[in-house]
């Protein structure tokens, strides 16, 4: 008997230790560029929220189109329309996948860790597999993401109007820089 | 034994509470995150209309901080000139001029028309901003003072029935308006605009020299870049000169970014206040109708410094 309470109270332990190794951000930074030689595009998103389970390497995020901000209203305004984010159909933009090396990663010890995460990115419901490299910093318990990457617009069907053609670059450079707490 | 069955329900009880809250859902927090901003932050209407014109008439639009708008404005001659003229299209009318936004609510603007020689020059301030979430605010309302400066003295000598050459102050003009407008929905906006009209010399005594008006304006967007516009000024009873008619215009509207063309049709050949709410002869029902375009070219002058306002 007394082993079989042993062994619960094992079990639970571990699972304790397991959510302890969750880390949240709700103001995690998201920005992207483009640059032509007739425009540079520019937005930054300062409200992306995303979890890392540091035990399983599982990484998510999630934005709300419209807090991309961008300097000129003009280009804001265009971005949220149909033609290009259609932010009131697809409200949302998302990443859920893996780190692939996370037993390289030393949560307990201050530093910078190169990591490789794959997995499905989502806009405008187009959900693709991507996989980009990027670097975790440990430092005092607390922990920051960072990567950055291309995409193809078009594959994700960010088309807009003809005569913007040349001023909107091809390849979108994703930036992304998440400072996490432990939940 | 009880004791330890007691601790191991508390355990199970904390534990599963616990895992259960692990199981995290981004797309609730991203959720309440955006309903909390959306509490407290003020969500500001953008474009009620595309421009600051709606079709002769000024909108509650304001232009941009920094944002030079270039308007260049045509209305050809009248459609009942028949086929040898065209239908109008031998004969125009023409203004030019210049929209500055001093700050987003501020607005400095003139020009010069052909219809009469005539400058004007107006001040433009958008007192109250529709918004929503911590600020709520039904309508954006904008104050509008301009005054106007006809030059053609031969035009004004026959219009007022004046014999002796007018003095400078004769030829000025001033009109003050109330914008009130409201977006409804993406698809539809609309104005009103109670408007006083002061010219300095009328042509007898028997005529106000205030003449009050109420305008409306609306716009039925049909697609993201384009919109049908009208707008209709109603001279108040007594607010009258003779042989003056109400003016009514009816216009599409297309943006492609940066210019807005506005194509339209209107029974007035004036595109100022003064000459489109005061003293406009041209009636439909004769067949005075002028067709005309508007385009407006914004350049931006100094860089915004912020996000946004």
């Amino acid at each position: 008997m007394k082993n079989f309470f042993a062994a619960f109270f094992l079990i639970f332990f571990f699972g304790f230790k397991g959510f302890s190794q969750t880390y949240i951000t709700r103001n995690g930074n998201i920005s992207f560029s483009s640059h032509t030689a007739l425009e540079d595009v520019e937005a930054e998103n300062n409200e992306a929220v995303s979890v890392l389970n540091a035990a399983t390497g599982d990484l998510e995020f999630k934005v709300a189109v419209k807090s991309f901000h961008f300097k000129k209203t003009a280009m804001e305004d265009h971005f949220n329309e149909d033609d290009y984010m259609a932010s009131e159909k697809f409200p949302k933009a998302g990443f859920k996948g893996k780190i692939t090396n996370i037993s390289s990663v030393n949560f307990s010890k201050d530093g910078v860790y190169n990591v490789s995460v794959s997995g499905d990115l989502t806009i405008r419901d187009v959900t693709k597999p991507i996989s980009a490299d990027g670097t975790i910093t440990v430092k005092g318990g607390n922990i920051t993401v960072t990567s950055t990457f291309t995409i193809k617009r078009k594959e994700y069907n960010v088309i807009g109007e003809a005569f913007v053609q040349k001023k909107i670059g091809e390849d979108i450079q994703i930036t992304v820089n998440c400072a996490y707490e432990k939940q | 034994m009880r004791k330890k069955y007691k601790l191991l329900i508390l355990i199970l009880i904390f534990c599963s509470v616990k895992t259960f809250s692990q199981d995290t859902n981004l797309d609730s927090i991203l959720d309440e995150q955006m309903k909390a901003k959306t509490k407290n932050q003020t969500q500001y209407t953008e474009a009620t209309f595309k421009t600051t014109r709606l079709i002769d008439g000024h909108t509650v639009e304001t232009t941009q901080a920094g944002v030079l708008d270039l308007k260049v404005s045509h209305r050809f001659g009248t459609l009942n000139q028949g086929f040898y003229n065209m239908f109008g299209l031998d004969v125009a009318s023409m203004r030019i001029g210049l929209d500055y936004g001093l700050t987003n609510r501020l607005t400095v603007g003139g020009g010069r028309s052909t219809f009469e020689k005539q400058y004007d020059g107006f001040l433009k301030y958008r007192l109250l901003w529709q918004s929503e979430g911590k600020k709520n605010m039904p309508v954006s309302v904008t104050l509008l003072s301009s005054v106007m400066f006809e030059t053609d003295t031969i035009a004004l000598k026959t219009e007022k029935e004046i014999s002796v050459s007018p003095r400078t102050s004769d030829k000025f003009s001033y009109a003050y308006q109330v914008l009130i407008g409201r977006k409804f929905s993406p698809n539809f906006s609309l104005q009103l605009a109670p408007t006083m009209i002061h010219e300095n010399i009328v042509d007898s005594a028997f005529n106000p020299n205030d003449l009050f008006a109420v305008g409306a304006g609306a716009r039925f967007k049909l697609t993201q870049r384009s919109s049908i516009n009208v707008e209709y000024y109603y001279q108040l009873p007594g607010n009258k000169l003779p042989g003056t008619y109400n003016t009514f215009s009816i216009g599409y509207e297309i943006e492609t970014g940066g210019h807005v063309f506005q194509l339209h049709f209107s029974n007035s050949t004036g595109m100022t206040e003064r000459t489109f709410i005061a003293e406009n002869t041209g009636r439909w029902s004769k067949g005075d109708i002028h067709f005309g375009f508007n385009i407006s070219r914004v350049f931006t002058i100094k860089k915004p410094k912020q996000l946004k306002m």
